[in-house]
């Protein structure tokens, strides 16, 4: 799950990282209740999309009324897409040199891996690929314990400066102890810059690995202060994964590799899905009529396709969902479904023994696929 | 022959007292597979429908034999049940359990290999089936018949969907495996791609793949230099949105490589015969057997 800016910079509180004292707002009026902070201060956007320098949304305000002009003013803008509803006031740092750091897993090689380079504050895609030899890549055995002397290494065949190399390895390895007990699949700092008050982390990204949640109890709190569509969050709320996409064709499937396919062949058939909506293993017939209520709130669809191959999941258990959550309705959209697997004959039994006209039964995924992008023309 | 588990296999079933263990614990023994241990900390000495249960992996080892451990135990334990089959010298272990976090996962696979000998298989995975031998895992047995293709996946219903191509054309297969969608897997595309190529019984191999990560191009590098067999594969998520989180911790598309596109180019460069749709498998098996 990818943080807001100012969430990361929490987690930085926490493990003692030196990042800008700053001030969350969220509606111009908070400006009143006055807050700590030296000026020149930077207003800063949150949102989760790269560029927002450029598109206006990071101004530095000398006094309080350049403040208010240009919090009134980012506040609500839109950024490719991404409406402004939170600004990060921070002080600004003297700045003396930037540099990159970040950690994140290499699934090829399976270890964690740790990229510093000189080059900070600019885009470091551009540094690897047209100056390599300028980002250290250092992959960290995850059985291992972090060795100071790998760190110090880095940091001097990355050319940082070596008057400041304590506070370096002092500020990597905590936001290494961040990566590892925070259970981070991301951390991402450029810059990490040497300012006149010292080495501080300027910016954060940071992307948090759900599967842990069970083991931080803020976790919770921080997925919920992050915004969804609303269609995805009533779905979140029954235990579905669900994204929404362009097209016209519901989508409703057991296990993401299933679905992903199911996706593709109704694109096959020259129609295209209105959402991925993953049951998961062994859902009940609960989990089936959820699921057709979260595609009935879905105005773009106009047919669905249902189609389960079950596994641990079992086809009579999903059959009677459909038919709980279809009985005596008259529906928006035709249901094409496609049973197989697991208690499969049951399934279907039970979907023939309870007609509805709109709910049409096929026998492969590819007849599925093409009846439901013909229904819905 | 087959690969990994045969009917000589013996499986200790990790979290055997738990609901889908004892489900499945049973529905494999019912198939055939010799189940021959259950464990649960506190619970050694109790059974579990005649099978024995006992307190450590070791200890049900150096009663019954077992050589594979299959584990059910939730994700908050799995990591540490893991390695206790693999200090217990277990051969295979078959890693069920979904939603471990990342940290866990790099740090017993990185353990293991360092320190063990044991192979692991999972974890977020199916397990695996060689029809009419053994089945170690939650796959539908119904669908399969036992014959000479290799299937190998990265997902769970997918591979269900691909052994249920190849058993309508009556086309049999020797072992099937879904190495799992999660970021660190034990086992990969290539160690199966490996086994496939030394075993006598194999004569096919049926790839599946999906957006994210660069296994699949990693597997076809190895497929160019060092596979003889015929390869069929298929690629979910051409259609799938770049940079969305598609359930599979592992499906998240970054860069050029991870796209489908660029899987399905690197396995068509390697020799391998790439079909667009999972229902085409079974005809291209055919085609190249």
């Amino acid at each position: 799950m990818d943080l807001f800016e100012y969430q990361g910079k929490s987690l930085y509180a926490n493990y003692d990282i030196a990042h800008p004292n700053s001030f969350l707002v969220n509606k111009i009026e908070d400006l009143e209740q006055g807050f700590n902070l030296n000026y020149p201060v930077v207003v800063k956007a949150q949102v989760q999309v790269g560029g927002r320098g450029k598109a206006g949304g990071i101004k530095l305000a000398t006094n309080n009324d350049e403040l208010i002009t240009h919090t009134n003013e980012i506040l609500g803008m839109d950024i490719k897409g991404h409406t402004v509803e939170k600004i990060l006031i921070e002080e600004a740092s003297d700045i003396k040199e930037e540099y990159y750091l970040s950690f994140t897993l290499d699934r090829s090689e399976k270890k964690y891996l740790m990229m510093l380079s000189a080059k900070g504050g600019m885009d470091i895609e551009a540094v690897a690929e047209e100056n390599p030899d300028d980002l250290t890549m250092i992959h960290i055995d995850p059985s291992k314990e972090l060795d100071e002397a790998v760190l110090i290494d880095a940091i001097t065949n990355s050319k940082l400066n070596q008057d400041y190399q304590s506070d370096l390895v002092a500020i990597i390895t905590r936001l290494f102890k961040l990566f590892i007990s925070g259970d981070c699949d991301l951390v991402e700092v450029n810059p990490l810059a040497i300012t006149s008050s010292g080495v501080m982390a300027l910016d954060s990204k940071v992307s948090l690995d759900m599967n842990a949640k069970y083991r931080h109890e803020n976790f919770d709190q921080i997925e919920k202060d992050i915004p969804i569509p609303p269609s995805e969050k009533s779905a979140k709320e029954k235990g579905l994964n669900f994204i929404k996409l362009d097209g016209s064709v519901g989508i409703i499937g057991n296990g993401a590799g299933l679905v992903m396919s199911t996706l593709d062949v109704v694109a096959e058939y020259g129609g295209s899905a209105a959402n991925f909506l993953d049951i998961g293993g062994g859902a009940k017939a609960e989990t089936v009529s959820a699921a057709l209520e979260v595609l009935e709130t879905d105005d773009s669809v106009s047919s669905v396709f249902i189609n389960i191959f079950g596994g641990i999941t079992r086809c009579d258990l999903v059959a009677q969902g459909i038919v709980e959550a279809t009985k005596g309705k008259d529906l928006k959209w035709p249901i094409v479904i496609r049973l197989d697997g697991t208690n499969a004959t049951e399934g279907l039994k039970i979907l023939r023994d309870n007609p509805n006209e709109k709910i049409i039964i096929t026998e492969t995924m590819n007849e599925a696929a093409e009846l439901s992008v013909k229904g819905n023309r | 022959m087959a690969i990994l588990i045969d009917e000589n296999s013996k499986v200790v079933v990790q979290g055997i007292t738990g609901r889908e263990g004892q489900f499945h614990a049973l529905r494999n023994r019912d198939y055939g597979t010799k189940i021959v241990a259950g464990t649960r900390p506190g619970k050694g000495g109790e059974q579990v429908e005649s099978i024995p249960i006992f307190n450590t992996v070791q200890e049900a080892i150096e009663e019954t034999g077992a050589n594979v451990a299959l584990t059910f135990v939730p994700p908050a334990f799995a990591k540490d049940a893991v390695l206790e089959a693999a200090y217990a010298d277990c051969q295979l272990i078959v890693c069920i359990t979904e939603g471990i976090p990342a940290k866990d996962e790099a740090e017993m696979y990185n353990l293991i290999k360092n320190n063990t000998k044991s192979k692991l298989l999972g974890p977020n995975c199916p397990g695996l089936i060689s029809p009419g031998k053994s089945n170690v895992g939650i796959m539908p047995h119904e669908i399969t018949l036992p014959g000479n293709v290799g299937v190998v996946s990265r997902s769970g219903t997918l591979t269900y969907q691909a052994v249920h191509e190849l058993t309508q054309l009556n086309i049999g297969q020797s072992t099937c495996i879904g190495i799992g969608g999660d970021p660190v897997p034990g086992m990969s595309f290539i160690d199966i791609l490996k086994e496939f190529q030394e075993d006598d019984e194999t004569n096919a191999i049926v790839m599946i793949g999906e957006i994210g990560g660069t296994a699949e191009e990693e597997a076809a590098e190895y497929i160019k230099n060092n596979i003889s067999k015929p390869v069929v594969s298929y690629i979910a998520g051409v259609t799938a949105p770049p940079g969305k989180k598609m359930g599979h911790a592992g499906a998240i598309v970054s860069g050029n490589k991870g796209t489908a596109k660029a899987k399905m180019e690197s396995l068509e460069e390697a020799g391998v015969l790439v079909v667009s749709n999972p229902t085409k498998i079974g005809k291209a098996v055919k085609e190249v057997m």
